[in-house]
């Protein structure tokens, strides 16, 4: 689970992920929203031969209506398909990559969207991975494309590139010092957007933010990934100064919120998925800060996805009430507190 | 939750009405929500440039434009703000102007280009790019470069011909 968060992670004191996908039609086909079952088995079976033989790595095929929606919903829960995608549960499939860095979800609102992940900040290689896959499909689909309009995408917000690049970062001090509204608002004016854990409307609960691009025409990949790779650098920049800033005026309360959290995790017997991430987030800049050494607060992001409710439900292999959940939350985090040392 | 008004598909517009202060609870799939023109949503994206859509009326069309691939008529467009294939672009295309210049700020898709659409395209664009390259090498006083721009550009140019450019 949550393979994809693996392997070197830079900026990862303030970035946990990035994320980018593009969105991309086939020409010919009725886009997903007023497509028939027949029609959508003969597309993807277009873009399941277009993969063999574009396409070296293994990937695993799952299509939405041979899952159940507690599996569906922890695949969302771990960012490898968007919450779209059980629109039309009886079309829509995906395929995941072995280590699930890349996906490409088939008739999600457009007929594909690549996506591609990678832990702490790094555009570059999310954007590298992404160009790539959809090079190798082009040579073998025939993609929706206007000379003037770029790619042509079911929502009018997504034509032209059909790119949407964005960064995860966990913001507590910024938070903290109640700056974060301004940011939020700076941001807009220069065409970023702001949005919590789980995309458009979702809270922004455990401090974590998604900062993307909305324009994806009129501008070139390059510049679109190249200006919200600036921006994030001021951000990092600001949460970093505001951190040192709250340790040299204000470390008492700081360390003293921290270790709280990491009583309240280590002993509660229950616990809602808000109060857990608010305390995770705490713990995790304890470690960010330098008040608490493990490496498993470093990952604690996994943690975050795998309390989520359909992922604890997978994990415990049956369906579960609010109220049990909240137990064996508790439970999950109590024996993950265990682990940590120093 | 299933749809109050179908049964059939999954409920996502969630509202409560209040009439003469009889509060009612409302739960509809998107497409049946449409039906329901009354419903007065909250706020959302669509609703954005739905109303961005209307922002551009047009004075002259009396007639609606239906796509003849999927069926979807401009006001339908105007309703969900979202395409039914890719045919409604070149369909609606007048009309859809003014609401992507209004959503980007541009009108002219300047990234990749797929790598299998027609060669006329991608030769375009590389064209583009070299022009802009050569100016941008005399500017800074690079003339070897330049000169290496400018047989590029040659043979590009050739290639063009070929397709009748």
């Amino acid at each position: 689970m949550t393979k994809w968060l693996e392997g070197p992670a830079l900026d990862d004191d303030v970035v946990i992920s990035t994320r980018v996908r593009v969105a991309r039609n086939i020409d010919k086909y009725r886009f997903p929203s007023r497509m028939t079952v027949v029609e959508s088995d003969q597309l993807t079976e277009d873009v399941l031969r277009g993969m063999r033989d574009a396409l070296n790595d293994n990937y695993r095929f799952i299509r939405l209506r041979d899952i159940s929606p507690r599996e569906q919903a922890a695949y969302i829960e771990q960012h490898l398909i968007s919450p779209h995608m059980v629109r039309r549960k009886d079309i829509s499939s995906f395929l995941v990559r072995d280590d699930e860095k890349a996906t490409i979800m088939i008739n999600e609102e457009d007929h594909l969207r690549i996506q591609t992940l990678f832990p702490g900040f790094n555009l570059k290689d999310a954007w590298e991975l992404c160009s790539e896959i959809d090079d190798k499909l082009a040579e073998h689909l025939n993609f929706a494309f206007d000379e003037s309009w770029g790619y042509l995408t079911a929502c009018p917000t997504n034509v032209g590139t059909g790119l949407r690049a964005s960064v995860m970062l966990h913001l507590p001090c910024i938070t903290m010092s109640k700056t974060m509204n301004s940011l939020i608002e700076g941001l807009r004016e220069i065409g970023l957007t702001v949005r919590g854990l789980y995309g458009e409307g979702s809270e922004a609960y455990g401090n974590l933010y998604q900062i993307s691009n909305q324009v994806t025409l009129g501008e070139s990949e390059g510049d679109i990934i190249g200006k919200l790779n600036k921006v994030v650098y001021q951000i990092i920049k600001r949460e970093r100064n505001t951190r040192e800033y709250l340790k040299n005026n204000m470390g008492l309360e700081l360390e003293n919120k921290i270790y709280r959290s990491l009583g309240i995790l280590s002993y509660a017997r229950i616990m809602t998925s808000k109060e857990a991430m608010r305390h995770l987030s705490n713990i995790r800049l304890g470690w960010e800060m330098g008040y608490l050494r493990s490496e498993n607060i470093r990952n604690i992001f996994k943690l975050m996805i795998r309390i989520q409710p359909a992922n604890i439900q997978e994990e415990f292999e049956k369906d579960m009430s609010d109220e049990e959940r909240d137990i064996a939350r508790a439970k999950i985090i109590r024996d993950y507190m265990k682990e940590l040392e120093g | 939750m299933l749809c109050e008004s179908c049964g059939k598909n999954e409920a996502y517009i969630h509202y409560t009405k209040i009439v003469n202060g009889k509060h009612s609870e409302v739960h509809l799939c998107e497409e049946c929500a449409l039906k329901h023109y009354d419903l007065d949503t909250s706020f959302n994206v669509n609703n954005l440039f739905t109303g961005l859509i209307d922002g551009f009326k047009d004075k002259t069309e009396s007639v609606d434009l239906k796509c003849e691939l999927c069926g979807l008529s401009y006001s339908d467009f105007r309703k969900i703000g979202k395409f039914g294939c890719s045919k409604c672009y070149e369909t609606f295309k007048p009309k859809l102007e003014p609401l992507i210049k209004g959503l980007h700020g541009h009108n002219i898709h300047r990234g990749k280009i797929p790598i299998n659409s027609s060669s006329r395209i991608y030769l375009k664009r590389e064209e583009d790019k070299l022009e802009r390259e050569l100016v941008e090498a005399v500017k800074k006083e690079e003339y070897e470069r330049a000169a290496l721009i400018r047989d590029q550009l040659k043979q590009l140019r050739a290639a063009l011909e070929g397709y009748g450019e």
